[in-house]
């Protein structure tokens, strides 16, 4: 046999730590809860309502990215701009800013001292404690994951393609229609996974807009606050099940370069 | 028609500058120059595909600067085909039809093409599994069939295979005698543009150096840029004096006094001759050693230098064999009088 480069070694055993770093946490947790608990648990409306609530609000964010997102997201891939570097960087901030700043940064928008807040009163609309404030904040916190996402799927379009759809009579918003949104197809839906994972595990923003309506994540915080970790792990583990679904629904529409379908 | 007047577009690093040429109604013309000399950002300007910083394009009289690429009724093939991956073959060609009002014709010109070209048993294929001379093929019918005024070639024989190059070479050529549309290409090869061209406009690092027929610019190249291009390999600053010329050691005869202004000479190899057992010391006659042998298959590039001056000579590799010469023979060099370019 070969000898295993040192090099090589070092990098298997990291490797190995890494994955055993995310499993067996993880492990442990869905070990733990008996089948009774997890029973009792799913069969709880509360915590149904709360996962069902994570995923909609979730989902919402994710289109509202998507109808918002894939417009600006072409503008960064194809077009350049002075300043572009800047509104780049702002689309990242979401990712950098602590959460419960985030929350407190929107709430501050929503109350009655700022006229932002007013017009929203006026119209019915009310963001802390609501639905409607969950999905501004997770909106937030997964528009960078979305635009970033297809920014890049757009940019490894060669533009060519759209140049000859142009020349043979298509008009800007037709190419992208037929040549751009088919080939970005992928990257889209795959922004729009990354976007609702993201916002499915968004806590720290949302205890401070919205405590209630309960979200599974600040369902699970109260749980174990209250009652501690047998009472919380149930929630969790339903909660991770949603988000593994997610995470093989993107690893299958997004198979790794080389093995990609012709 | 096409008339580019001023032409400029500035990008970082790189800039067109004051591009102007025409192609007359039904013309094959080509831009000929090195990689990098800005042939493929003047056909983008052309079609409306790059902002221009300055200058006018007119198409069939009418100025379409601001006009978008899809009102200004033009096809462009691209060397790399630019088909699209997520369509069949026939979904391909068909693409621009929908934004021609007259579908029948469009029909008609379809059946036309896809039997011109051999698409037929293509037709229900997706595109990524075509070879290089398919692939052109699919593209050449797909600009073809919306009836475009002009057609944009950008290097559309450069990919492809030998074999294949050849085929689609002889097909533009053909295409363009039967349907008598306006041709604009872009090529490096000189031997493209030969074949395929009456007129051509030679650009190098974002000027036009020179336009005019193509065998205007392969005898009479008006610089030393566009002389090395067409293949004058032997280029020299030259004194003139009366009907001769000193370009450092040696004193080459003319065949005619030359026109004032001029500052160079210009030999193709295939005109230096090398006579290694030519008799006395008549014009034009140079001693010299061989420093270096390239053997290119059929001939072979011989370099010989002249008192410090190299010049580059093609000789038959069976006549080179029987002369049995080698590096550092002893030779002499023939230029004729009448061979010689003055610029």
């Amino acid at each position: 046999m070969r000898r295993l480069d040192p090099f090589h070694a070092v990098a298997a055993a990291c490797t190995l730590l890494v994955v055993a770093f995310i499993v067996v946490p993880l492990v442990e947790m869905i070990r733990q809860p008996t089948a009774a608990d997890l029973k009792a648990s799913i069969l709880d409306a509360d915590v149904r309502r709360a996962i069902w609530l994570s995923i909609s609000t979730s989902g919402s964010a994710a289109l509202i990215s998507f109808i918002f997102g894939t417009p600006f997201a072409y503008l960064l891939a194809r077009r350049d701009f002075p300043g572009k570097r800047l509104v780049e960087s702002i689309v990242d901030l979401p990712i950098m800013i602590p959460h419960p700043v985030i929350g407190i940064a929107i709430l501050s928008l929503a109350g009655r001292q700022h006229w932002i807040g007013r017009l929203a009163a006026d119209l019915g609309v009310r963001v802390m404690g609501s639905v409607t404030g969950i999905v501004i904040v997770l909106t937030f916190v997964g528009l960078p994951f979305y635009i970033n996402t297809v920014k890049n799927g757009i940019e490894a379009i060669p533009q060519r393609l759209e140049n000859v759809s142009r020349s043979l009579g298509a008009t800007a918003f037709g190419t992208f229609w037929r040549v751009t949104f088919p080939l970005a197809w992928r990257s889209v839906v795959v922004g729009m996974i990354l976007c609702t994972a993201r916002a499915v595990s968004e806590f720290g923003a949302v205890v401070i807009v919205a405590y209630h309506p309960m979200i599974a994540p600040v369902m699970i915080y109260e749980r174990f606050t209250a009652y501690g970790l047998r009472y919380s792990q149930p929630v969790a583990v339903w909660l991770i099940g949603v988000c593994l679904v997610l995470f093989f629904l993107l690893r299958w529409l997004n198979p790794p370069a080389g093995r990609t379908r012709a | 028609m096409i008339r580019v007047e001023n032409l400029s577009v500035r990008l970082p690093g790189f800039a067109l500058d004051g591009v102007s040429f025409r192609v007359a109604p039904g013309e094959f013309f080509t831009i000929l120059g090195p990689t990098g000399a800005g042939k493929t950002l003047i056909l983008e300007s052309i079609a409306g595909m790059v902002p221009i910083d300055g200058g006018r394009i007119r198409i069939d009289g009418r100025d379409v600067t601001e006009l978008p690429p899809e009102r200004r009724g033009i096809g462009i093939v691209y060397q790399d085909h630019a088909l699209f991956p997520h369509l069949s073959v026939s979904r391909n060609i068909r693409y621009g039809l929908r934004y021609r009002a007259k579908a029948a014709e469009g029909d008609d010109r379809l059946q036309h093409l896809v039997e011109r070209l051999g698409l037929k048993p293509l037709l229900n294929r997706g595109v990524s599994h075509l070879s290089g001379g398919e692939r052109q093929r699919v593209a050449l019918a797909r600009a073809l069939v919306v009836a475009p005024k002009i057609l944009l070639l950008d290097e559309p024989l450069s990919a492809l295979d030998p074999n294949f190059r050849e085929e689609i070479r002889d097909l533009l050529k053909s295409l363009h005698r039967e349907t008598g549309i306006t041709v604009l290409m872009v090529t490096h090869d000189f031997a493209e543009a030969h074949f395929l061209a009456a007129r051509t406009a030679v650009i190098i690092a974002g000027r036009i150096e020179q336009v005019g027929s193509v065998a205007e610019v392969f005898n009479r190249p008006v610089s030393p840029a566009v002389a090395a291009f067409v293949g004058m390999k032997n280029i020299f600053e030259a004194r003139f004096e009366g009907d001769t010329a000193r370009t450092g050691p040696l004193t080459m005869a003319l065949a005619r006094s030359v026109p004032p202004g001029s500052r160079f000479v210009a030999v193709r190899p295939e005109d230096v001759q090398l006579d290694a057992d030519a008799p006395g010391a008549a014009n034009n006659h140079f001693a010299g050693q061989v420093t270096r042998l390239d053997h290119q298959g059929v001939f072979c590039e011989v370099r010989v230098s002249c008192e410090g001056m190299v010049w580059q000579t093609i000789v038959p590799t069976g006549r080179l064999m029987q002369q049995g010469l080698s590096e550092g023979d002893t030779v002499r060099l023939h230029v004729p009088p009448g061979k010689i370019h003055v610029m």
